[in-house]
């Protein structure tokens, strides 16, 4: 009897919150494709027909937008991880005893909303506001000129929002090299470039990897910083969707469009994995 | 801080006139403003939310500095609406948090300590839901519940942040029972403690501070939650999405006090949490 207890007891554990993952992660993801592809409207109510037009639609009108997105979110995952390096490298091996301090200083965005801090560089960046003003009253910039509504305001605002994500993984990864290992590699006369690129770039290299999975797949879907820093000539993917889903009601085209972002994405991911080995993959996702 | 000084060995150890440390000073040193300019840069909008919820505006418009007030600190609650959406905004984050602290300390719990079937299916839905886009998950629930001909509401909002809470509390929680030393609840059961007793009297102490980090992580996400939100809400109006409603229109002051109040808490309670669980660890 008891030993049948302890045998069922994971089950019991793990029942209540699986079943909630599976009835609003899971279900939800097969209730989108289904609304893919029905056919109908908002007044008459949708049907499900195999529409695979809708994909097919929705690639021809959209996929200006979807092919913004993705370079935007390649843009700012180079300018992340160039931003981010000496960053993570600096706290792992000069950070000393005030490595938590230094990480919490980076974190600290995280304690404004996420919509608010983003409205916040809208007030800096506006046209006449505190970093612009002044430069155009002594005349280093011209009058007309503007970095709201431009795709640098955009990749700019995403950068930001996301600096954290890619710092802690490299972070991680830095911090677990062995500083004999670097002593070693010195000790076989390595100069200090040599020993950073054979050594200690490798060993970062599976906490880049995560850093790039943790950054480039929200960063692709934002529609957040275009709606509030971009203009009609940077609109991303993430508020075609958004527009369809919550203005326009249009169902199937949105899920249609959510499908193939996610597609995208995977695919992007894989084969990004594969260029950098699956090992490594295995071990981020195992993380 | 004195003390960490005092650990760290006197720089006068070394000779003075070493080569090596002089060479790693030059990087360090530029690598160092280069840190501190990151963390500035980091910062600039949290500080320019703080001074201008100090602004003396005259106007519904908080856009240009005017003189110093704390006049908006005692309007806090004098726009209605926005009131209202931080009351839900607080009560759907209270009661999510506990409940995706109940269901992920389960989870945890039951990965951390037993081997079963379905544990890797289960590890991969957590680890879908961690790295799935927000965007993808607040459209596949708007895509169910369309589909169900459900109501949006607070129940909604609160359905979907439970559901992406819950992965962040199981693998905190998961981490902390890992590590747990099985001898101490073999002991408990040797003097004779039921299972049942042995778990509240004994594991449940010990893996506390990780399930009650779980649930103030779970509270953090779902009070600043937009994206998921947004989809969920129908007309029910939080917080994060009051201020998007608001942003073409220009933001009163009041917004920015009570962003800097929660970013105050915020930080109080993270650096409590943090002393607290050093002084643990050493004592």
């Amino acid at each position: 009897m008891d030993r049948v207890k302890r045998q069922l007891a994971p089950y019991f554990l793990v029942l209540p919150g699986g079943l909630w993952l599976l009835l609003f992660f899971a279900i939800p993801m097969i209730a989108m494709l289904s609304l893919s592809l029905q056919q109908g409207d908002i007044v008459n109510g949708y049907q499900f027909t195999f529409h695979w037009q809708n994909y097919t639609d929705a690639i021809d009108s959209y996929h200006t937008q979807l092919i913004r997105s993705l370079i935007y979110g390649a843009v700012a995952t180079i300018f992340l991880i160039v931003l981010a390096f000496p960053v993570a490298y600096w706290i792992a091996f000069y950070g000393g005893k005030r490595k938590s301090t230094y990480l919490f200083l980076l974190l600290l965005p995280f304690f404004v909303s996420f919509v608010l801090r983003t409205i916040s560089w809208r007030q800096i960046l506006t046209d006449d506001g505190p970093v612009l003003k002044p430069l155009k009253e002594i005349g280093l910039l011209s009058d007309s000129y503007h970095i709201l509504g431009t795709p640098a305001a955009v990749i700019g605002g995403l950068v930001y929002n996301f600096l954290p994500f890619m710092v802690l993984p490299i972070y991680v990864a830095l911090e677990r090299i062995d500083p004999r290992v670097v002593e070693a590699a010195r000790d076989l006369y390595a100069n200090p470039a040599t020993a950073f690129r054979k050594v200690i770039l490798p060993l970062a290299l599976p906490g880049v990897f995560a850093g790039v999975l943790m950054s480039f797949v929200p960063v692709s879907s934002d529609y957040v910083n275009s709606e509030v820093l971009g203009s009609s000539s940077t609109t991303m993917i993430g508020q075609v969707i958004q527009a369809q889903y919550l203005v326009n009601s249009d169902y199937p085209t949105a899920s249609a469009l959510s499908f193939i972002l996610m597609a995208v994405l995977l695919v992007g991911i894989f084969a990004y994995a594969r260029a950098l080995g699956t090992e490594d993959v295995m071990k981020v996702a195992a993380r | 801080m004195s003390q960490t000084t005092l650990e760290r060995p006197a720089p006068a150890a070394e000779p003075a006139h070493a080569a090596r440390p002089k060479r790693r000073l030059g990087g360090g040193t530029l690598l160092f403003i280069y840190t501190w300019l990151v963390i500035l840069w980091l910062i600039v909008p949290i500080f320019v939310m703080i001074a201008f919820s100090f602004n003396d505006t005259k106007g519904r418009y908080n856009q240009e500095w005017q003189g110093f007030t704390f006049k908006w600190y005692g309007k806090i609650f004098e726009i209605e609406d926005l009131t209202k959406a931080l009351w839900t905004s607080l009560i759907i984050a209270v009661i999510s948090s506990l409940l995706s602290g109940a269901l992920g300390t389960g989870i945890g719990y039951a990965l951390g300590r037993y081997r079963f079937r379905g544990s890797g299916t289960l590890n991969l839905i957590m680890f879908a839901t961690i790295s799935s886009p927000e965007l993808i998950m607040g459209a596949s629930l708007l895509s169910l519940f369309v589909s169900l001909a459900l109501g949006l509401g607070a129940v909604t909002i609160t359905i979907a942040h439970v559901m992406f809470s819950i992965s962040f509390v199981a693998t905190i929680v998961r981490a902390r029972v890992v590590t747990l030393d099985r001898s101490i609840e073999e002991a408990a059961a040797d003097l004779g403690a039921s299972a049942w007793t042995t778990f509240w009297k004994v594991t449940f102490p010990i893996i506390l501070p990780a399930v009650f980090s779980g649930v103030l992580l779970a509270f953090a996400l779902s009070i600043d939650d937009f994206v998921v939100t947004n989809f969920t809400a129908g007309s029910v109006t939080t917080f994060p999405l009051w201020i998007w409603g608001s942003t073409r229109v220009g933001l009163p002051p009041q917004v920015n006090v009570m962003g800097t109040l929660i970013f105050a808490v915020g930080v109080l309670i993270a650096v409590i949490t943090n002393i607290r669980s050093r002084s643990g660890k050493r004592g």
